[in-house]
């Protein structure tokens, strides 16, 4: 069974899956920042939605999930600072395209039911170029947009004090959120997709102490997990994403250790200088 | 004062649905440390906010220097009930990191910001607008939480640690605008 991980085949859905997981975590980490970590399962569910639609109108999948997720995006941004309320209704309402766009073709129940259960191994040469282009715009936004993602958290004020326009950046932190969500759910799976997004950010949320560690272990959690759950698939012959998800489900143990840990103290009080 | 000033409020009318500030008129000028004083409800906080940009102007003006960089310390700072970050990735954040904290400070900064007291997330919070590269700096209400011990460093770290920077901060405690401030001005409604 495992001489299949060797197999050609599965290179190229590999090696995807290897960028785009870690990817998807630190988008996470961004959005669990700003309280919209419910995001991530919206902007899954309008892509398959989108996906499917695009397979009825004879349009390809990967664009249909893109402009079906930019378009949540859009909706978002002129709802300003929507909520996880306003998410879950899109979620309800992508589920429910997906599924009635899927009786109208047989192709697009197939791309439906490809989608929901998480099939990664239909991952083509598209996926990848775009995961790749992906990491290299990111890479190079992500100084500049980080700090101003943190900056708008912690200090809101800051860009109306000082004249700097804030919307550029949520502009373009929706965007890149919306293209790593529709590539990953086009890749993975709605339900893996949301998995990988939400849940490293959240096991690196209780055990990281500073905003850089964050970051680096929910990617590394993220590529642990993909790596783990991709043998899993091809070893029992099982659909990618429920053997990713249940991978996060025993990762998620992490999290406990966490909470457990003592709180640090400050070594003594703030006024023993004084 | 006949420097020009960083900041001038001209006839300043502020609120949001409706006025809640004003007509208030105050100069403030480079190095000044002014407090604006009054009871709860006055509108203090109101003022700060429209120099901000988040309140709404009715009437009058408000003139910065071109080119003023502002720090602003909430009445309530944000405070995610979990959040992994250190005071160090915070005071980074604002480019406080670029000057040497004081030890009451410096001690604090590699805890995670959720796991300090009300009173030291405070303090932290205070020293990242002070010791960022803001030319003036606006801190409404910095002794919440504060206990007389802390206030204490407080009052010296506006006093010792601005750099010469411009403050206006906004209390409802006379005692400590006497203690740090050049000048008050009163704000009521």
């Amino acid at each position: 069974m495992f001489e299949l991980l060797l197999d050609p085949l599965f290179h190229l859905p590999f090696v995807t899956g290897l960028v785009l997981a870690p990817l998807a975590a630190v988008a996470g980490v961004y959005l669990r920042l700003r309280n919209e970590w419910l995001a991530a399962l919206a902007y899954a569910q309008v892509a398959a939605a989108g996906g499917v639609l695009a397979v009825v109108i004879h349009a390809p999948v990967m664009a249909g999930a893109l402009v079906a997720a930019g378009l949540v995006a859009i909706a978002k941004g002129l709802l300003e600072r929507a909520g996880n309320d306003h998410f879950a209704v899109f979620i309800l309402i992508g589920w429910g395209v997906a599924l009635v766009a899927a009786a109208f073709t047989a192709h697009g129940d197939m791309v439906s039911k490809s989608l929901m259960d998480g099939q990664l191994y239909f991952t083509g040469q598209g996926h990848l170029v775009s995961a790749l282009l992906l990491l290299v715009v990111g890479a190079a936004v992500f100084p500049w947009l980080s700090k101003r993602l943190l900056m708008s958290c912690f200090f809101p004020d800051h860009f109306s004090a000082n004249g700097v326009p804030a919307w550029r950046h949520h502009v373009l932190f929706d965007l890149l959120v919306v293209a790593a969500v529709a590539l990953a759910t086009t890749s993975f799976g709605v339900m893996a997709a949301f998995a990988l997004v939400f849940v490293p950010p959240w096991i690196a949320w209780a055990l990281s102490r500073g905003w850089r560690w964050v970051l680096l272990l929910a990617a590394a959690i993220a590529t642990v997990a993909y790596v783990i759950a991709f043998v899993l698939a091809i070893a029992l012959d099982q659909p990618f994403g429920p053997m990713l998800v249940l991978t996060f489900g025993v990762l998620s143990l992490l999290r406990l250790a966490g909470r457990l840990r003592r709180p640090v103290q400050p070594s003594a009080d703030v006024s023993a200088g004084a | 004062m006949t420097s020009e000033p960083v900041l001038r409020c001209e006839k300043l009318v502020a609120g949001y649905a409706r006025p809640v500030v004003g007509p208030l008129s105050f100069d403030l000028h480079p190095g000044e440390v002014l407090g604006l004083l009054g009871s709860n409800g006055a509108g203090k906080s109101t003022v700060l906010k429209a120099i901000t940009g988040v309140a709404r102007v009715f009437g009058g003006s408000i003139r910065k220097r071109p080119g003023l960089r502002l720090a602003h310390h909430r009445q309530l700072p944000v405070r995610p009930h979990e959040f992994p970050l250190t005071g160090e990735d915070l005071v980074r954040l604002t480019g406080a990191v670029h000057r040497n904290p004081p030890d009451e400070v410096s001690r604090l900064l590699h805890c995670r910001m959720d796991q300090l007291s009300g009173g030291q997330f405070q303090i932290v919070q205070i020293w990242a607008c002070l010791g960022s590269p803001a030319d003036l700096v606006l801190l409404d209400e910095p002794t919440n939480n504060l206990d007389p011990a802390t206030n204490a460093v407080l009052s010296r770290l506006i006093r010792e640690e601005r750099n010469g920077r411009t403050l206006l901060l906004v209390s409802h405690d006379a005692s400590f605008i006497e203690a740090v401030c050049s000048r008050s001005f009163p704000v009521d409604r």
